[in-house]
């Protein structure tokens, strides 16, 4: 079976490329249902859709540059309990991806049925920022100027310092990088589900030179990314260090926890900041304050969001989720991507490369960290 | 509690576990072994169980430092409790680190039940060191 393929694109009609392979998926029977971001009839958003019918699938729009939710999500939610019964395929971003892994690490979502189509990923905006762009332009035109190296300063904070734009683990790759985007772009399987794709849709020719010109430039993509974030962690470590900073970046925070609800891996059913452990009695709360003098309410606010770092640390994709959904715009993702990418490092671990790498906190080797004990 | 020179008495919280470093504690104290009072010992089953979000609670709530006391790896009453503990701790010290907080206040010492004289040495190692550092500044500020 092919591992590769190119698609043409007609016209110069990218989305319309895309969308008629995600037609074909479902008319030729390769699959029965489609997990896809369609333009939603407002005209001011494109949300994850579940598709049967491919009437639907004009309104995919793929490289649309928004992303209501982190999609791992929705995955979770169909399949925490029990699999999908039938062939779905799931097109996602590299960031959504990476969640869905570490997910499935968690026992929150199972892949059997699912069939994983990653999209090398030109970023998106804000929702609210979404729906001016989408008055003048279209996801072609924002697609191809990514990709020809134009910085954009209205990407969402995640999506400026991506470590990943490309997918890490995934069943097939709508490859874009290093592409021609006015004649086609490149189809790659990396699993035998991606492999079974690609022959349900009758592409059996080989692409070898788009595969070698999509794997340069993504290295050089990858390198260039690398550059950007080492300048945004020296930059950030010095905007929040320390305690006095600390506090003045918690400073805003109205303890919604919408940074927690849409986080896509903060997967407790049950979080402990919804237990009692930390709710005291008036007396003691009282005695708090007495000792000190006076104690911000609701308490714990700094404590929160430590805990979370500890909790996600090590499995935060950096998608900006959280970012996204602070309502005092607090720069969580900032914040996150520090303290998760110094904690990855400490144990090797890239969250959403592949379902080997076992979650840290879950596994321990004899011969590590022995400075943690010593006098 | 004597007060130290500059009026300052550091407070820590220990989170023993019941099988090495609590009996340790124990034993300490059956045989006299003299050591500062600044320790104020919470016993856990195993270092183990100890969430990273009680050792910052502790620092956020008065605590100028926190130990986990546990068997020394490889003699973890449940066989594997301690390095799951080490991967913790070094992950919560990790970061403080990249927040610019004080890591050095989160101590850990493995110490077994029959070490009285270790857990002695220990609490007067981390009374002195953070009696040396000074008051916690993570919990004199009202407004975390």
């Amino acid at each position: 079976m092919a591992k590769s393929a190119t698609l043409a694109i007609t016209d110069g009609q990218l989305r319309a490329a895309i969308n008629g392979l995600l037609k074909d998926l479902l008319d030729k029977e390769v699959v029965g249902a489609i997990l896809v971001p369609l333009a939603h009839p407002a005209g001011n958003n494109v949300v994850p859709t579940l598709v049967t019918s491919s009437d639907y699938l004009e309104r995919a729009d793929v490289l649309a540059p928004v992303m209501p939710v982190n999609a791992a999500r929705i995955i979770q939610t169909m399949t925490r309990l029990t699999p999908a019964n039938v062939k779905t395929a799931v097109v996602m971003r590299p960031c959504e991806l990476r969640a869905l892994v570490e997910l499935v690490k968690l026992r929150q979502a199972q892949l059997d049925n699912l069939y994983l189509i990653g999209i090398d990923c030109p970023g998106a905006y804000s929702v609210a920022d979404y729906a001016g762009f989408a008055a003048e332009k279209t996801s072609d035109e924002f697609a191809r100027a990514a990709w020809h190296g134009q910085e954009d300063p209205k990407l969402r904070a995640g999506c400026q310092v991506c470590e990943y734009p490309v997918p890490l683990m995934t069943d097939l790759t709508i490859g874009l990088v290093g592409q021609d985007l006015s004649q086609g772009l490149v189809l790659t399987a990396s699993s035998a589900r991606g492999e079974e794709l690609l022959e349900g849709l009758g592409l059996t020719t080989e692409a070898p030179d788009a595969v070698a010109k999509r794997e340069a430039a993504v290295s050089r993509l990858l390198e260039k990314m690398k550059g950007i974030r080492e300048k945004f962690f020296e930059e950030t470590k010095a905007e929040i260090g320390g305690v006095e900073k600390l506090s003045e970046v918690f400073a805003p925070c109205i303890r919604c926890y919408n940074c927690r609800t849409l986080c896509p891996v903060c997967y407790c059913r049950e979080c402990f900041f919804d237990s009692p452990t930390f709710e005291l009695e008036a007396e003691r709360y009282l005695g708090v304050a007495g000792k000190r003098g006076a104690v911000r309410m609701p308490a714990d606010t700094l404590l929160f969001h430590l805990t979370r770092m500890t909790h996600m640390g090590t499995m935060c994709v950096g998608c900006g989720a959280c970012e996204e959904a602070c309502p005092s715009d607090i720069p969580l993702l900032k914040i996150f991507q520090l303290t998760g990418a110094n904690v990855q490092k400490l144990f090797d671990y890239t969250p959403g490369r592949s379902l080997d790498d076992e979650l840290p906190p879950t596994t321990f080797r004899e011969d590590e960290l022995e400075w943690i004990g010593e006098k | 509690m004597a007060e130290g020179e500059n009026g300052f008495e550091p407070k820590i919280i220990g989170f023993l576990c019941n099988w090495c470093t609590g009996a340790a504690a124990d034993l300490a104290g059956t045989t006299r072994a003299q050591y500062p009072p600044n320790l104020h010992p919470v016993r856990v089953m195993c270092s183990g169980t100890v969430d990273p979000v009680y050792l910052i609670k502790a620092l956020l709530s008065g605590a100028d430092s926190v130990m986990v006391g546990g068997c020394h790896p490889g003699d973890c009453h449940y066989v594997s409790g301690n390095y799951k503990a080490r991967r913790r701790i070094a992950m919560l010290k990790n970061i403080f680190e990249s927040l610019g907080l004080d890591a050095d206040r989160i101590w850990t010492r493995w110490i077994s039940a029959s070490e009285g004289p270790e857990f002695a040495e220990a609490v007067r190692e981390i009374t002195e060191e953070t009696r040396q550092k000074g008051p916690n500044p993570l919990s004199a500020d009202w407004a975390l």
